[in-house]
């Protein structure tokens, strides 16, 4: 065992991976992937959630563009759409500073990754979003507007609530996606797990050690993630009857 | 969780918004790739090298606010140019194509390029010793426009950092590699590079290779490039660069 | 509302006419003049991405096969290793598993001098195995949890009148189960096929020349950073569509 361990380059990992020596660099990169993932999350739920009921209730104009934008950033890879918005992003910002008469606008590295991540999210969680809420009986909306509710607060009372359920097991889905799609980030620059990964794994040779290392923090994440979804959904299933595959 | 999640997007939207410069700093792009021994990241999270102790000393010697910014390599000038970064000190060379796009300061210092290789490896440096062989390269860099301009009938392998080129040079699967001779002097010097040796300088050709390494600026932004300058030759004229170039390297490197 | 449905009509030719425009100020006030020059180098990135594509859509989907039956119904040595690959593969990103293959197989090769002399050499020290490798593993990770749905997902009644039938074990498969378990992901299956085509990119950090490394050598050689890049999505929307158009009719026909 000692002599594969030998052969790959994991003799020393224990003393590579010490807090003190590049497990710190790994853990502060891994904190930096999920700020960046929950604030692109959150970005990309705020998004859908505009984005589904534009798509179910908006005019013919917004419809057709929100058809554009899921179906474009669907199709093209996150790696050229993060390029494309990490430098478009910030143009636009500074220019419109400028217009604003103002200075330049400091972008910083996470704040420029949530928005990127966000923007592709944002594409996702609409259909998601959309399909939940599609999903949610009719007569439920219906007997909320003749009980006279504003529209914001059959949203949040009535919709929200009601397309939870279906809405969770495609929103976990996108989570996962979001925790690795910051690795994408590495490309761009970011000091985010992937990239401290590789910075320390090509500084010191032990290419195996981190990676391996690397990849087991994502797999907790997500196995973390996993466990908390299913409590989420249960939360959210409350009180309904536990029909399997009745919410697909 | 959604709620927390919320609450970070709006943070980071608050960020986004309100991020306006306070002060008058000064964002020195460096790549964000490790490149020994000019800039590098040790353990504990800071870069560290010859290039960053520099910009330390010009950057205090032209009393400048500089904070450094780590970039994507690839896409250093865009960064520069879409001012996500002021300028750019990470080993630029200052050659007629870039100086399209972008101004340089001054150069602060200047190496030849050079050929490595297996140490059993029978080449050269010239076309014609290294016609048919795989020879990796950095992206976007001085060595990169050389090769496909005089290396035409070798099979280029074009990589993201010197790092990886040199990975897999120790590797084998490329048969040698063209790059800067400092920072290959310091990668033959090391465990894995034990296995090559330079072997030699390419012809110079001033037009592709340049005339030393400068910092980038943007055009038009001559305050930063007058400031920058000084800076330089302060740090020249009062030995601040000596000292930090005895740290590292055997020669002078200017 | 009223007023918007009159607009109904006018609002796509008027949009339409905003994209024209916009398609012409690109081709106008945008710089176009590297287009030439790098057009063939373009075309060979294209093909690169598009067979790497094919292949590891093949083999990624050959391994899916045996790992989606082994978790529906293999015995436990056999499905417990089946889900942990799969879990493996869905839990890290596919750039650090790029990564670990190409540069954590190429630190061990110098330990190894016999492997150099090999008759591996020639295809080792290339990238695209690892590449076609990687993104197969990655498919076959994706598209194993499909596919035991899949094959969870034929009716019993089938496999048990082919029993009844004395068909022999191997001939079911071939004959009712594997077909069946194919036509439940079909309607999956052009998505899958789109995320497969949206990871190729991550190759080119391995030094694989496709299509999105080409865009990166044009930015590189003339600082050029928009126009190869809306180029670049250009292409990928319109291979995703032909995907697209390709499995509406598989589907249909």
């Amino acid at each position: 065992m000692t002599g594969l361990f030998e052969l790959l380059g994991l003799g020393a990992s224990a003393e590579l991976l010490s807090l003190s020596g590049w497990g710190g660099n790994l853990l502060r990169g891994l904190a930096n992937s999920l700020q960046i993932a929950f604030g692109a999350y959150g970005l990309g739920l705020v998004i859908g959630l505009f984005g589904a009921y534009g798509k179910l209730y908006g005019g013919k104009v917004t419809r057709d563009l929100l058809a554009i934008y899921t179906t474009v950033i669907r199709a093209v890879p996150e790696l050229v759409l993060i390029l494309i918005l990490y430098y478009v992003g910030s143009d636009i910002i500074n220019k419109i500073s400028e217009g604003l008469g103002g200075g330049r606008v400091e972008i910083n590295g996470v704040a420029a990754g949530i928005w990127v991540l966000g923007v592709v999210q944002g594409a996702y969680a609409t259909e998601v979003l959309r399909g939940a809420i599609k999903a949610v009986p009719v007569g439920q909306i219906e007997a909320a507007k003749s009980y006279g509710m504003p529209a914001f607060m059959i949203m949040r009372r009535v919709t929200i609530p009601a397309m939870m359920s279906f809405a969770v097991p495609g929103l976990a889905n996108l989570w996962l996606i979001a925790t690795k799609d910051t690795a994408l980030l590495a490309v761009v620059g970011f000091n985010e797990l992937t990239l401290e990964t590789r910075q320390a794994a090509s500084s010191t040779r032990a290419y195996f050690t981190f990676f391996l290392a690397a990849g087991f923090l994502y797999l907790m994440v997500t196995l973390c993630s996993g466990a908390v979804f299913a409590r989420v959904e249960k939360w959210a299933r409350r009180g309904q009857p536990s029909l399997k595959g009745g919410t697909s | 969780m959604k709620l927390k999640a919320l609450l970070a997007a709006a943070t980071a939207a608050a960020a986004l918004t309100a991020g306006a410069a306070a002060a008058e700093q000064v964002k020195i792009g460096i790549a964000a790739e490790p490149y020994p021994p000019f800039a590098s990241l040790d353990s504990s999270g800071n870069w560290v090298g010859w290039e960053v102790e520099v910009i330390g000393a010009v950057c205090a010697a032209a009393e400048l606010d500089c904070v450094i910014t780590p970039v994507a390599w690839d896409g250093i000038i865009p960064s520069l140019t879409g001012q996500q970064v002021d300028a750019i000190m990470a080993s630029m060379s200052i050659t007629e194509e870039r100086l399209k796009t972008i101004d340089f300061s001054d150069p602060y210092y200047n190496t030849p390029a050079v050929i490595v290789a297996d140490k059993s490896m029978d080449i050269e440096a010239t076309p014609d010793s290294l016609a048919g062989k795989i020879v990796g390269i950095q992206a976007s860099t001085i060595h990169q426009a050389y090769a496909q301009e005089y290396f035409k009938d070798a099979e280029l392998k074009v990589y993201q950092t010197q790092d990886e080129a040199n990975q897999d040079l120790f590797a084998g699967r490329i048969d040698a590699t063209q790059a800067d001779s400092i920072a290959m002097a310091d990668f033959v010097g090391s465990d894995t590079g034990s296995c090559c040796e330079i072997k030699g300088a390419v012809a110079d050709d001033p037009a592709i290779l340049g005339r030393g390494v400068g910092a980038g600026v943007r055009k038009g932004d001559d305050a930063l490039r007058e400031a920058l300058n000084k800076g330089i030759a302060a740090v020249l004229a009062d030995g601040t660069h000596e000292k930090i170039t005895a740290k590292y390297f055997t020669t002078s490197i200017y | 509302m009223t007023g918007l449905k009159e607009l109904m009509q006018p609002h796509r030719i008027v949009m339409m006419l905003i994209f024209a425009g916009l398609v012409i100020w690109c081709a106008v006030s945008l710089r176009w003049d590297w287009l030439p020059k790098y057009a063939p180098l373009a075309l060979e990135g294209l093909w690169t991405t598009i067979w790497i594509l094919a292949a590891s859509l093949v083999i990624g989907f050959l391994l899916a096969v045996p790992l989606g039956l082994a978790q529906a119904v293999g015995p436990w040595y056999l499905s417990i290793p089946a889900r942990t690959f799969c879990t493996i593969i869905r839990g890290t990103p596919l750039l650090l598993q790029i990564w670990l293959l190409y540069y954590g197989l190429g630190s061990l090769f110098p330990q190894f001098p016999w492997i150099r002399s090999s008759e591996l050499w020639p295809y080792l020290r290339q990238a695209w195995p690892y590449a076609v490798l990687a993104l197969s593993l990655s498919y076959a990770g994706y598209e194993g949890e499909v596919m035991r749905g899949a094959f969870s997902g034929v009716a019993k009644g089938q496999l048990e009148a082919a029993k009844s039938f004395g068909m022999p074990r191997f001939t079911m498969f071939r004959r009712i189960w594997l077909p069946q378990a194919i036509r439940n992901v079909l309607p999956t299956l052009g998505g899958e096929t789109i995320l497969q085509l949206k990871a190729t990119p991550l190759v080119a950090t391995i030094t694989v020349v496709e299509i999105y490394s080409v865009s990166s050598r044009v930015r590189s050689d003339t600082f050029i950073v928009y126009e190869p890049l809306l180029l670049l999505a250009v292409v990928y929307m319109a291979i995703a569509g032909v995907i697209t158009l390709a499995f509406r009719r598989f589907e249909n026909g």
